[in-house]
Protein backbone atom coordinates (compact mmCIF):
# COMPACT_ATOMS: atom_id res chain seq x y z
CA UNK A 1 0.00 0.00 0.00
CA UNK A 2 2.79 2.36 0.91
CA UNK A 3 4.53 1.52 -2.34
CA UNK A 4 1.51 2.58 -4.33
CA UNK A 5 1.40 5.86 -2.48
CA UNK A 6 5.11 6.32 -3.02
CA UNK A 7 4.88 5.54 -6.71
CA UNK A 8 1.89 7.78 -7.23
CA UNK A 9 3.69 10.73 -8.67
CA UNK A 10 1.16 13.45 -9.41
CA UNK A 11 3.73 15.61 -11.14
CA UNK A 12 4.49 12.85 -13.59
CA UNK A 13 0.83 12.45 -14.42
CA UNK A 14 0.39 16.18 -14.87
CA UNK A 15 3.37 16.46 -17.16
CA UNK A 16 2.33 13.58 -19.42
CA UNK A 17 -0.17 14.66 -22.05
CA UNK A 18 -1.76 11.26 -22.49
CA UNK A 19 -2.19 10.80 -18.75
CA UNK A 20 -3.76 14.24 -18.60
CA UNK A 21 -6.25 13.43 -21.36
CA UNK A 22 -7.22 10.21 -19.56
CA UNK A 23 -7.52 12.14 -16.30
CA UNK A 24 -9.74 14.71 -18.00
CA UNK A 25 -11.98 12.04 -19.52
CA UNK A 26 -12.23 10.18 -16.20
CA UNK A 27 -13.19 13.37 -14.36
CA UNK A 28 -15.77 14.18 -17.04
CA UNK A 29 -17.29 10.69 -16.90
CA UNK A 30 -17.44 10.75 -13.10
CA UNK A 31 -19.01 14.20 -13.34
CA UNK A 32 -21.64 13.00 -15.78
CA UNK A 33 -22.42 9.86 -13.76
CA UNK A 34 -22.72 11.89 -10.57
CA UNK A 35 -24.86 14.41 -12.40
CA UNK A 36 -27.40 12.19 -14.13
CA UNK A 37 -28.41 10.48 -10.90
CA UNK A 38 -29.91 13.64 -9.49
CA UNK A 39 -32.00 16.36 -11.15
CA UNK A 40 -30.34 19.23 -9.29
CA UNK A 41 -26.89 18.00 -10.18
CA UNK A 42 -27.95 17.50 -13.76
CA UNK A 43 -29.06 21.09 -13.85
CA UNK A 44 -25.67 22.14 -12.50
CA UNK A 45 -24.00 20.06 -15.22
CA UNK A 46 -25.90 21.79 -18.04
CA UNK A 47 -25.35 25.23 -16.53
CA UNK A 48 -21.65 24.66 -15.96
CA UNK A 49 -21.00 23.24 -19.43
CA UNK A 50 -22.89 26.20 -20.85
CA UNK A 51 -20.76 28.62 -18.85
CA UNK A 52 -17.68 26.69 -19.97
CA UNK A 53 -18.77 26.98 -23.61
CA UNK A 54 -19.20 30.71 -23.21
CA UNK A 55 -15.68 31.16 -21.88
CA UNK A 56 -14.32 28.71 -24.44
CA UNK A 57 -15.64 30.95 -27.23
CA UNK A 58 -14.26 34.08 -25.62
CA UNK A 59 -10.91 32.38 -25.00
CA UNK A 60 -10.73 31.21 -28.61
CA UNK A 61 -11.12 34.78 -29.84
CA UNK A 62 -8.14 35.77 -27.72
CA UNK A 63 -6.12 32.60 -28.32
CA UNK A 64 -6.41 32.88 -32.08
CA UNK A 65 -4.91 36.36 -32.18
CA UNK A 66 -2.22 35.36 -29.74
CA UNK A 67 -1.33 32.37 -31.89
CA UNK A 68 -0.97 34.29 -35.12
CA UNK A 69 0.27 37.63 -33.84
CA UNK A 70 1.49 37.11 -30.26
CA UNK A 71 -1.04 39.81 -29.47
CA UNK A 72 -2.68 39.66 -26.04
CA UNK A 73 -5.78 41.58 -26.95
CA UNK A 74 -7.38 43.17 -23.92
CA UNK A 75 -9.65 45.24 -26.16
CA UNK A 76 -11.52 42.02 -26.93
CA UNK A 77 -13.85 42.56 -23.97
CA UNK A 78 -14.65 46.01 -25.27
CA UNK A 79 -15.54 44.67 -28.69
CA UNK A 80 -18.00 42.45 -26.85
CA UNK A 81 -19.27 45.48 -24.91
CA UNK A 82 -19.67 47.68 -28.00
CA UNK A 83 -21.43 44.90 -29.87
CA UNK A 84 -23.97 44.98 -27.07
CA UNK A 85 -24.38 48.75 -27.23
CA UNK A 86 -24.88 48.53 -30.98
CA UNK A 87 -28.29 47.04 -30.24
CA UNK A 88 -29.70 50.25 -28.78
CA UNK A 89 -30.30 53.82 -29.89
CA UNK A 90 -27.20 55.98 -29.39
CA UNK A 91 -28.29 58.51 -26.78
CA UNK A 92 -27.41 59.52 -23.25
CA UNK A 93 -31.05 59.34 -22.18
CA UNK A 94 -31.88 57.41 -19.02
CA UNK A 95 -34.13 54.95 -20.77
CA UNK A 96 -32.79 52.99 -23.68
CA UNK A 97 -34.52 52.22 -26.94
CA UNK A 98 -33.78 49.09 -28.90
CA UNK A 99 -33.14 49.75 -32.56
CA UNK A 100 -31.18 46.91 -34.09
CA UNK A 101 -32.22 44.90 -31.06
CA UNK A 102 -35.86 45.15 -32.13
CA UNK A 103 -35.29 43.69 -35.60
CA UNK A 104 -35.99 40.15 -36.67
CA UNK A 105 -33.68 37.77 -34.70
CA UNK A 106 -31.81 36.62 -37.79
CA UNK A 107 -31.22 40.23 -38.77
CA UNK A 108 -29.99 41.06 -35.26
CA UNK A 109 -27.45 38.25 -35.38
CA UNK A 110 -26.23 39.17 -38.86
CA UNK A 111 -25.91 42.89 -38.12
CA UNK A 112 -24.09 42.31 -34.83
CA UNK A 113 -21.70 39.89 -36.51
CA UNK A 114 -21.04 42.46 -39.23
CA UNK A 115 -20.60 45.26 -36.71
CA UNK A 116 -18.16 43.34 -34.50
CA UNK A 117 -16.13 42.04 -37.42
CA UNK A 118 -15.86 45.57 -38.76
CA UNK A 119 -14.81 46.84 -35.35
CA UNK A 120 -12.18 44.12 -35.11
CA UNK A 121 -10.81 44.74 -38.59
CA UNK A 122 -10.72 48.49 -37.95
CA UNK A 123 -8.83 47.91 -34.70
CA UNK A 124 -6.32 45.89 -36.67
CA UNK A 125 -5.77 48.36 -39.46
CA UNK A 126 -5.61 51.48 -37.29
CA UNK A 127 -3.88 50.26 -34.13
CA UNK A 128 -2.29 46.84 -34.41
CA UNK A 129 -1.00 46.85 -37.97
CA UNK A 130 1.28 49.87 -37.52
CA UNK A 131 2.64 48.23 -34.36
CA UNK A 132 3.13 44.78 -35.76
CA UNK A 133 6.90 44.89 -35.66
CA UNK A 134 7.11 46.12 -32.10
CA UNK A 135 7.33 43.63 -29.27
CA UNK A 136 4.27 41.83 -27.85
CA UNK A 137 4.34 43.82 -24.61
CA UNK A 138 3.86 47.07 -26.50
CA UNK A 139 0.99 45.61 -28.51
CA UNK A 140 -0.63 44.45 -25.28
CA UNK A 141 -0.39 47.95 -23.79
CA UNK A 142 -1.83 49.31 -27.04
CA UNK A 143 -4.77 46.93 -26.66
CA UNK A 144 -5.38 48.29 -23.14
CA UNK A 145 -5.32 51.80 -24.57
CA UNK A 146 -7.70 50.84 -27.35
CA UNK A 147 -10.01 49.30 -24.76
CA UNK A 148 -10.10 52.52 -22.74
CA UNK A 149 -10.71 54.57 -25.87
CA UNK A 150 -13.64 52.34 -26.76
CA UNK A 151 -15.02 52.52 -23.20
CA UNK A 152 -14.80 56.29 -23.09
CA UNK A 153 -16.30 56.57 -26.54
CA UNK A 154 -19.20 54.56 -25.20
CA UNK A 155 -19.59 56.89 -22.23
CA UNK A 156 -19.58 59.88 -24.58
CA UNK A 157 -22.22 58.44 -26.86
CA UNK A 158 -24.39 56.46 -24.47
CA UNK A 159 -23.61 57.96 -21.08
CA UNK A 160 -22.09 56.13 -18.14
CA UNK A 161 -25.32 54.74 -16.70
CA UNK A 162 -26.22 51.09 -17.19
CA UNK A 163 -28.76 50.60 -19.96
CA UNK A 164 -31.26 47.87 -20.42
CA UNK A 165 -31.20 45.83 -23.60
CA UNK A 166 -33.56 42.93 -23.57
CA UNK A 167 -33.07 40.79 -26.63
CA UNK A 168 -34.20 37.24 -27.29
CA UNK A 169 -36.06 37.34 -23.98
CA UNK A 170 -37.97 34.19 -24.83
CA UNK A 171 -34.66 32.31 -24.62
CA UNK A 172 -34.30 32.98 -20.91
CA UNK A 173 -37.43 30.95 -20.20
CA UNK A 174 -36.78 27.55 -18.76
CA UNK A 175 -37.54 24.28 -20.46
CA UNK A 176 -38.06 20.91 -18.81
CA UNK A 177 -35.45 18.42 -19.95
CA UNK A 178 -36.55 15.60 -17.68
CA UNK A 179 -38.32 15.00 -14.38
CA UNK A 180 -37.36 17.94 -12.20
CA UNK A 181 -34.69 19.20 -14.58
CA UNK A 182 -35.50 22.61 -15.96
CA UNK A 183 -32.87 24.91 -17.39
CA UNK A 184 -33.08 28.16 -19.35
CA UNK A 185 -33.23 27.51 -23.07
CA UNK A 186 -30.32 29.94 -23.49
CA UNK A 187 -27.98 27.53 -21.65
CA UNK A 188 -28.71 24.78 -24.11
CA UNK A 189 -28.43 27.14 -27.07
CA UNK A 190 -25.09 28.39 -25.78
CA UNK A 191 -23.74 24.85 -25.73
CA UNK A 192 -25.17 24.14 -29.20
CA UNK A 193 -23.90 27.37 -30.77
CA UNK A 194 -20.44 26.84 -29.30
CA UNK A 195 -20.31 23.28 -30.60
CA UNK A 196 -21.32 24.43 -34.09
CA UNK A 197 -18.82 27.29 -34.08
CA UNK A 198 -16.04 24.97 -32.90
CA UNK A 199 -16.79 22.53 -35.71
CA UNK A 200 -16.89 25.36 -38.26
CA UNK A 201 -13.64 26.80 -36.98
CA UNK A 202 -11.95 23.39 -37.08
CA UNK A 203 -13.13 22.79 -40.63
CA UNK A 204 -12.00 26.26 -41.62
CA UNK A 205 -8.53 25.78 -40.13
CA UNK A 206 -8.00 22.33 -41.61
CA UNK A 207 -9.87 22.33 -44.88
CA UNK A 208 -9.42 25.75 -46.40
CA UNK A 209 -6.42 27.42 -47.95
CA UNK A 210 -6.53 30.36 -45.57
CA UNK A 211 -6.94 28.03 -42.62
CA UNK A 212 -3.81 26.08 -43.41
CA UNK A 213 -1.83 29.26 -43.93
CA UNK A 214 -3.19 30.58 -40.66
CA UNK A 215 -2.06 27.50 -38.74
CA UNK A 216 1.37 27.74 -40.31
CA UNK A 217 1.56 31.43 -39.43
CA UNK A 218 0.48 30.67 -35.88
CA UNK A 219 3.32 28.21 -35.49
CA UNK A 220 6.14 30.13 -37.11
CA UNK A 221 5.11 33.44 -38.56
CA UNK A 222 8.45 34.29 -40.14
CA UNK A 223 8.83 30.90 -41.77
CA UNK A 224 5.29 31.11 -43.12
CA UNK A 225 6.07 34.47 -44.67
CA UNK A 226 9.22 33.09 -46.23
CA UNK A 227 7.15 30.38 -47.86
CA UNK A 228 4.99 33.04 -49.46
CA UNK A 229 2.07 33.20 -47.01
CA UNK A 230 0.49 36.65 -47.29
CA UNK A 231 0.95 38.07 -43.82
CA UNK A 232 -1.52 40.95 -44.06
CA UNK A 233 -4.27 38.77 -45.39
CA UNK A 234 -3.81 36.00 -42.86
CA UNK A 235 -3.68 38.46 -39.96
CA UNK A 236 -6.75 40.32 -41.20
CA UNK A 237 -8.60 36.99 -41.42
CA UNK A 238 -7.58 36.15 -37.86
CA UNK A 239 -9.14 39.44 -36.76
CA UNK A 240 -12.28 38.70 -38.77
CA UNK A 241 -12.70 35.37 -36.98
CA UNK A 242 -11.87 36.86 -33.60
CA UNK A 243 -14.51 39.55 -34.16
CA UNK A 244 -16.96 36.93 -35.38
CA UNK A 245 -16.53 34.97 -32.15
CA UNK A 246 -16.81 38.17 -30.10
CA UNK A 247 -20.20 38.90 -31.66
CA UNK A 248 -21.57 35.57 -30.41
CA UNK A 249 -20.02 36.09 -26.98
CA UNK A 250 -21.76 39.47 -26.86
CA UNK A 251 -25.15 38.21 -28.04
CA UNK A 252 -25.12 35.38 -25.49
CA UNK A 253 -24.01 37.67 -22.69
CA UNK A 254 -26.52 40.42 -23.40
CA UNK A 255 -29.36 37.92 -23.75
CA UNK A 256 -28.40 36.49 -20.37
CA UNK A 257 -27.86 39.75 -18.48
CA UNK A 258 -30.14 42.16 -20.33
CA UNK A 259 -28.14 45.15 -19.12
CA UNK A 260 -25.34 47.07 -20.77
CA UNK A 261 -22.56 48.85 -18.92
CA UNK A 262 -19.39 50.27 -20.38
CA UNK A 263 -17.35 48.02 -18.10
CA UNK A 264 -19.16 44.81 -18.93
CA UNK A 265 -16.30 43.53 -21.09
CA UNK A 266 -13.78 43.49 -18.24
CA UNK A 267 -14.93 40.40 -16.31
CA UNK A 268 -15.34 38.52 -19.60
CA UNK A 269 -11.83 39.34 -20.78
CA UNK A 270 -10.34 38.50 -17.38
CA UNK A 271 -11.92 35.05 -17.29
CA UNK A 272 -11.29 34.40 -20.97
CA UNK A 273 -7.68 35.48 -20.68
CA UNK A 274 -7.16 33.21 -17.70
CA UNK A 275 -8.75 30.43 -19.71
CA UNK A 276 -6.26 30.89 -22.55
CA UNK A 277 -3.37 30.95 -20.08
CA UNK A 278 -4.28 27.75 -18.26
CA UNK A 279 -5.12 26.09 -21.57
CA UNK A 280 -1.74 27.05 -23.01
CA UNK A 281 -1.17 30.33 -24.83
CA UNK A 282 -1.35 29.93 -28.56
CA UNK A 283 -3.07 26.56 -28.54
CA UNK A 284 -6.65 26.63 -29.78
CA UNK A 285 -7.54 23.30 -28.21
CA UNK A 286 -6.03 24.69 -25.04
CA UNK A 287 -8.29 27.75 -25.19
CA UNK A 288 -11.37 25.54 -25.33
CA UNK A 289 -10.13 23.28 -22.53
CA UNK A 290 -9.18 26.31 -20.44
CA UNK A 291 -12.57 27.93 -21.01
CA UNK A 292 -14.29 24.74 -19.91
CA UNK A 293 -12.15 24.44 -16.79
CA UNK A 294 -12.87 28.04 -15.77
CA UNK A 295 -16.58 27.94 -16.60
CA UNK A 296 -17.33 24.54 -15.12
CA UNK A 297 -15.34 25.06 -11.93
CA UNK A 298 -16.92 28.47 -11.43
CA UNK A 299 -20.50 27.17 -11.66
CA UNK A 300 -19.83 23.97 -9.75
CA UNK A 301 -18.12 25.86 -6.92
CA UNK A 302 -20.98 28.34 -6.72
CA UNK A 303 -23.29 25.39 -6.15
CA UNK A 304 -21.33 23.11 -3.86
CA UNK A 305 -19.53 25.54 -1.57
CA UNK A 306 -21.14 26.02 1.85
CA UNK A 307 -23.47 29.03 1.92
CA UNK A 308 -21.25 31.21 4.06
CA UNK A 309 -18.32 31.23 1.60
CA UNK A 310 -20.32 30.83 -1.61
CA UNK A 311 -19.93 34.52 -2.32
CA UNK A 312 -16.19 34.00 -2.61
CA UNK A 313 -16.36 31.25 -5.20
CA UNK A 314 -14.21 33.26 -7.63
CA UNK A 315 -11.37 33.10 -5.13
CA UNK A 316 -11.58 29.32 -5.32
CA UNK A 317 -11.68 29.40 -9.12
CA UNK A 318 -8.52 31.47 -9.15
CA UNK A 319 -7.04 29.11 -6.57
CA UNK A 320 -7.58 26.25 -9.01
CA UNK A 321 -6.02 28.36 -11.76
CA UNK A 322 -2.92 28.96 -9.65
CA UNK A 323 -2.71 25.26 -8.78
CA UNK A 324 -2.90 24.30 -12.45
CA UNK A 325 -0.24 26.82 -13.42
CA UNK A 326 2.06 25.64 -10.63
CA UNK A 327 1.80 22.08 -11.90
CA UNK A 328 1.84 22.97 -15.61
CA UNK A 329 3.33 26.42 -16.19
CA UNK A 330 3.00 25.95 -19.95
CA UNK A 331 -0.74 25.40 -19.67
CA UNK A 332 -2.79 22.24 -19.99
CA UNK A 333 -2.39 21.87 -23.76
CA UNK A 334 0.72 23.90 -24.56
CA UNK A 335 1.36 24.94 -28.15
CA UNK A 336 4.27 22.85 -29.39
CA UNK A 337 5.85 25.84 -31.04
CA UNK A 338 6.11 27.57 -27.68
CA UNK A 339 8.18 24.73 -26.29
CA UNK A 340 11.91 24.91 -26.13
CA UNK A 341 13.56 22.60 -28.60
CA UNK A 342 16.31 20.35 -27.31
CA UNK B 1 2.74 37.38 -61.56
CA UNK B 2 4.36 34.56 -59.69
CA UNK B 3 6.81 32.67 -61.75
CA UNK B 4 6.53 29.05 -60.84
CA UNK B 5 8.62 27.10 -63.25
CA UNK B 6 12.09 27.20 -64.57
CA UNK B 7 11.06 26.73 -68.16
CA UNK B 8 12.55 30.09 -69.01
CA UNK B 9 16.04 29.12 -69.91
CA UNK B 10 19.14 31.12 -69.29
CA UNK B 11 17.83 32.71 -66.12
CA UNK B 12 20.60 33.04 -63.55
CA UNK B 13 20.96 33.94 -59.89
CA UNK B 14 24.03 36.07 -59.63
CA UNK B 15 26.17 37.60 -56.91
CA UNK B 16 28.22 40.46 -58.29
CA UNK B 17 31.06 41.80 -56.15
CA UNK B 18 29.00 41.03 -53.06
CA UNK B 19 30.46 42.23 -49.76
CA UNK B 20 28.71 41.83 -46.43
CA UNK B 21 29.98 43.43 -43.26
CA UNK B 22 28.69 43.16 -39.74
CA UNK B 23 29.92 46.11 -37.71
CA UNK B 24 33.42 46.01 -39.07
CA UNK B 25 33.61 42.23 -39.44
CA UNK B 26 33.68 41.28 -43.08
CA UNK B 27 31.72 38.06 -43.50
CA UNK B 28 31.76 38.00 -47.30
CA UNK B 29 34.22 39.95 -49.44
CA UNK B 30 33.72 40.79 -53.13
CA UNK B 31 32.36 37.40 -54.09
CA UNK B 32 31.21 36.71 -57.65
CA UNK B 33 29.14 33.71 -58.63
CA UNK B 34 26.46 32.86 -61.13
CA UNK B 35 24.08 29.98 -60.56
CA UNK B 36 22.38 28.59 -63.68
CA UNK B 37 19.21 26.54 -63.85
CA UNK B 38 19.88 22.84 -64.25
CA UNK B 39 23.24 22.78 -62.50
CA UNK B 40 24.45 21.80 -59.04
CA UNK B 41 26.96 24.20 -57.54
CA UNK B 42 28.75 23.32 -54.33
CA UNK B 43 29.62 26.03 -51.82
CA UNK B 44 32.24 24.87 -49.35
CA UNK B 45 34.67 26.33 -46.87
CA UNK B 46 35.70 26.01 -43.23
CA UNK B 47 33.37 27.09 -40.44
CA UNK B 48 32.81 30.83 -40.46
CA UNK B 49 33.85 31.15 -44.10
CA UNK B 50 30.67 33.08 -44.91
CA UNK B 51 28.74 30.40 -46.78
CA UNK B 52 25.41 30.88 -45.06
CA UNK B 53 25.82 34.66 -45.18
CA UNK B 54 26.29 34.47 -48.95
CA UNK B 55 23.20 32.29 -49.26
CA UNK B 56 21.32 34.80 -47.12
CA UNK B 57 22.28 37.52 -49.58
CA UNK B 58 21.14 35.38 -52.50
CA UNK B 59 17.71 34.78 -50.93
CA UNK B 60 16.87 38.22 -49.60
CA UNK B 61 17.71 37.51 -45.96
CA UNK B 62 20.67 39.83 -45.99
CA UNK B 63 21.11 43.05 -47.91
CA UNK B 64 24.70 43.23 -49.21
CA UNK B 65 26.83 46.03 -47.78
CA UNK B 66 28.10 46.56 -51.31
CA UNK B 67 27.77 44.71 -54.57
CA UNK B 68 24.60 43.48 -56.17
CA UNK B 69 22.40 40.41 -56.51
CA UNK B 70 20.68 39.74 -59.82
CA UNK B 71 17.87 37.39 -60.71
CA UNK B 72 18.04 37.23 -64.47
CA UNK B 73 18.63 40.83 -65.48
CA UNK B 74 16.76 42.32 -62.55
CA UNK B 75 18.64 43.70 -59.59
CA UNK B 76 17.13 42.18 -56.47
CA UNK B 77 19.65 43.06 -53.75
CA UNK B 78 17.16 44.91 -51.54
CA UNK B 79 14.10 42.69 -51.93
CA UNK B 80 12.55 40.55 -49.19
CA UNK B 81 12.85 36.77 -48.68
CA UNK B 82 9.15 36.64 -49.41
CA UNK B 83 9.70 38.22 -52.83
CA UNK B 84 12.50 35.78 -53.61
CA UNK B 85 10.35 32.79 -52.73
CA UNK B 86 7.48 34.04 -54.87
CA UNK B 87 9.81 34.54 -57.78
CA UNK B 88 11.37 31.14 -57.79
CA UNK B 89 14.27 31.34 -55.36
CA UNK B 90 13.76 28.88 -52.50
CA UNK B 91 15.99 27.69 -49.72
CA UNK B 92 16.26 25.34 -46.77
CA UNK B 93 17.62 26.09 -43.33
CA UNK B 94 20.20 24.34 -41.20
CA UNK B 95 17.62 23.99 -38.45
CA UNK B 96 14.72 22.39 -40.28
CA UNK B 97 12.15 24.97 -39.12
CA UNK B 98 9.18 22.82 -40.01
CA UNK B 99 5.70 23.53 -38.70
CA UNK B 100 5.94 20.85 -36.06
CA UNK B 101 2.29 20.61 -35.15
CA UNK B 102 1.12 20.26 -38.71
CA UNK B 103 1.13 17.02 -40.69
CA UNK B 104 4.15 16.47 -42.90
CA UNK B 105 2.06 16.80 -46.05
CA UNK B 106 0.63 20.14 -44.94
CA UNK B 107 4.11 21.49 -44.33
CA UNK B 108 4.61 21.28 -48.09
CA UNK B 109 1.01 22.20 -48.94
CA UNK B 110 1.38 25.54 -47.16
CA UNK B 111 4.08 26.52 -49.61
CA UNK B 112 2.06 25.38 -52.63
CA UNK B 113 -1.10 27.10 -51.38
CA UNK B 114 0.70 30.37 -50.74
CA UNK B 115 1.91 30.30 -54.30
CA UNK B 116 -1.64 30.08 -55.56
CA UNK B 117 -2.58 26.40 -55.81
CA UNK B 118 -6.00 25.23 -54.67
CA UNK B 119 -6.41 23.02 -51.65
CA UNK B 120 -6.72 19.75 -53.51
CA UNK B 121 -4.04 20.44 -56.10
CA UNK B 122 -1.68 21.52 -53.35
CA UNK B 123 -2.28 18.23 -51.58
CA UNK B 124 -1.63 16.22 -54.74
CA UNK B 125 1.50 18.25 -55.38
CA UNK B 126 2.73 17.67 -51.82
CA UNK B 127 2.07 13.93 -52.05
CA UNK B 128 3.99 13.74 -55.30
CA UNK B 129 6.99 15.40 -53.64
CA UNK B 130 6.74 13.16 -50.57
CA UNK B 131 6.57 10.09 -52.78
CA UNK B 132 9.80 11.14 -54.41
CA UNK B 133 11.40 11.90 -51.04
CA UNK B 134 10.36 8.50 -49.68
CA UNK B 135 8.12 9.99 -47.00
CA UNK B 136 4.68 9.38 -48.51
CA UNK B 137 3.82 6.69 -45.96
CA UNK B 138 4.33 9.19 -43.15
CA UNK B 139 2.48 12.11 -44.77
CA UNK B 140 -0.17 12.35 -42.07
CA UNK B 141 2.17 12.35 -39.07
CA UNK B 142 2.88 15.65 -37.37
CA UNK B 143 6.23 16.97 -38.55
CA UNK B 144 7.42 17.26 -34.94
CA UNK B 145 7.82 13.49 -34.62
CA UNK B 146 10.38 13.19 -37.43
CA UNK B 147 14.06 12.66 -36.69
CA UNK B 148 16.04 15.65 -37.92
CA UNK B 149 17.48 13.74 -40.85
CA UNK B 150 13.96 13.32 -42.20
CA UNK B 151 13.09 16.90 -41.29
CA UNK B 152 15.71 17.99 -43.79
CA UNK B 153 14.04 15.96 -46.50
CA UNK B 154 10.69 17.60 -45.75
CA UNK B 155 12.50 20.95 -45.80
CA UNK B 156 13.84 20.13 -49.27
CA UNK B 157 10.33 19.15 -50.38
CA UNK B 158 8.94 22.39 -49.03
CA UNK B 159 11.57 24.39 -50.88
CA UNK B 160 10.84 22.54 -54.11
CA UNK B 161 7.07 23.07 -53.94
CA UNK B 162 5.88 24.88 -57.06
CA UNK B 163 9.10 24.23 -58.93
CA UNK B 164 11.36 27.15 -58.09
CA UNK B 165 14.08 28.13 -60.56
CA UNK B 166 16.72 27.94 -57.87
CA UNK B 167 16.98 26.09 -54.60
CA UNK B 168 19.68 26.78 -52.02
CA UNK B 169 20.30 23.92 -49.61
CA UNK B 170 22.06 24.78 -46.36
CA UNK B 171 23.88 21.68 -45.11
CA UNK B 172 21.21 19.10 -45.84
CA UNK B 173 23.48 16.21 -44.87
CA UNK B 174 24.91 17.59 -41.62
CA UNK B 175 25.04 14.93 -38.94
CA UNK B 176 23.82 12.17 -41.23
CA UNK B 177 25.14 8.63 -41.41
CA UNK B 178 26.74 7.37 -44.62
CA UNK B 179 23.55 5.60 -45.58
CA UNK B 180 21.47 8.73 -45.03
CA UNK B 181 24.04 10.74 -46.97
CA UNK B 182 23.58 8.39 -49.89
CA UNK B 183 19.85 9.08 -49.84
CA UNK B 184 20.40 12.83 -49.72
CA UNK B 185 22.92 12.59 -52.58
CA UNK B 186 20.40 10.73 -54.66
CA UNK B 187 17.73 13.31 -53.91
CA UNK B 188 19.96 16.32 -54.60
CA UNK B 189 21.34 14.88 -57.81
CA UNK B 190 17.84 14.29 -59.13
CA UNK B 191 16.67 17.86 -58.51
CA UNK B 192 17.95 19.49 -61.74
CA UNK B 193 16.45 16.87 -64.04
CA UNK B 194 13.17 16.54 -62.12
CA UNK B 195 12.50 20.20 -61.46
CA UNK B 196 14.73 21.93 -63.96
CA UNK B 197 16.11 24.16 -61.26
CA UNK B 198 19.60 25.17 -60.28
CA UNK B 199 20.91 23.92 -56.94
CA UNK B 200 23.35 25.64 -54.66
CA UNK B 201 24.55 23.20 -52.05
CA UNK B 202 26.33 24.18 -48.85
CA UNK B 203 27.80 21.10 -47.28
CA UNK B 204 30.67 20.06 -45.06
CA UNK B 205 30.53 16.44 -46.06
CA UNK B 206 33.07 16.21 -48.88
CA UNK B 207 31.75 12.87 -50.07
CA UNK B 208 28.37 14.50 -50.72
CA UNK B 209 29.89 17.58 -52.34
CA UNK B 210 32.28 15.66 -54.57
CA UNK B 211 29.57 13.14 -55.41
CA UNK B 212 26.89 15.49 -56.72
CA UNK B 213 28.40 18.86 -57.67
CA UNK B 214 29.47 19.84 -61.15
CA UNK B 215 31.15 23.01 -59.99
CA UNK B 216 32.49 24.05 -56.62
CA UNK B 217 33.05 27.46 -55.10
CA UNK B 218 35.36 27.57 -52.08
CA UNK B 219 35.18 30.37 -49.53
CA UNK B 220 37.61 31.05 -46.73
CA UNK B 221 37.23 33.99 -44.33
CA UNK B 222 34.69 35.51 -46.70
CA UNK B 223 36.90 35.40 -49.79
CA UNK B 224 36.76 33.18 -52.81
CA UNK B 225 39.88 31.01 -52.74
CA UNK B 226 39.04 28.57 -55.49
CA UNK B 227 36.45 27.77 -58.15
CA UNK B 228 36.21 24.86 -60.54
CA UNK B 229 35.29 21.22 -60.99
CA UNK B 230 35.57 18.88 -58.01
CA UNK B 231 38.84 17.50 -59.40
CA UNK B 232 40.36 20.95 -59.86
CA UNK B 233 39.27 22.19 -56.46
CA UNK B 234 40.56 19.10 -54.67
CA UNK B 235 44.03 19.66 -56.07
CA UNK B 236 44.10 23.39 -55.44
CA UNK B 237 46.85 24.17 -52.88
CA UNK B 238 44.84 27.11 -51.51
CA UNK B 239 41.96 24.76 -50.67
CA UNK B 240 44.22 22.19 -49.05
CA UNK B 241 45.82 24.97 -47.06
CA UNK B 242 42.44 26.31 -45.90
CA UNK B 243 41.23 22.90 -44.80
CA UNK B 244 44.41 21.63 -43.21
CA UNK B 245 45.13 24.76 -41.25
CA UNK B 246 46.55 28.17 -41.77
CA UNK B 247 50.09 27.17 -40.85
Amino acid sequence: MQDIVKNFNYKKILSDKRALVILGIVISIIGIIVAVTDPVRFQILITSVSEGSFYALAALGIGLLFGVLRLINFAYGDWVMLAGYALILPSTAVTSTLIIGSFHPVLIVLIIIGFTVLLSVLSESTVFRPMRNTNPAIMMIASFALGYVLQNLTIMIYGGRPKSAGIFEELTQTVDLAEGVSVPLLKIITIGVTAVLLILLTLFLHRTRIGIQMRAAAEDFRMARMLGVRANFVIAMAFVISGFLASFVSLMYVTQIGILTFRMGTPIIVFAFIATVIGGMGSLVGSVVGGMVVGVSSVVLKNILPGSIRGFSDAFVFGIVIAILLARPQGLVPAKSARERV
Amino acid sequence: MIKTSATENNITLEAKEVTIQFEGLTAVETVNEKLHTGEILGLIGPNGAGKTTLVNALTGFQIPTSGKVFLGKKEVSNLTPHWFRRHGVARTFQAGRLFREMPISENIEVAAISMGLGRRKAHAHAMELLEWLGLADRAKLPAGVLPYTDERRVGIGRALAMKPSFVLLDEPAAGMSDLECDEIMKIVSEIPSRFGCGVLLIEHNMRVIMGVCERIHVLDSGKTISRGTPQEVQKDPAVIQAYLGHG
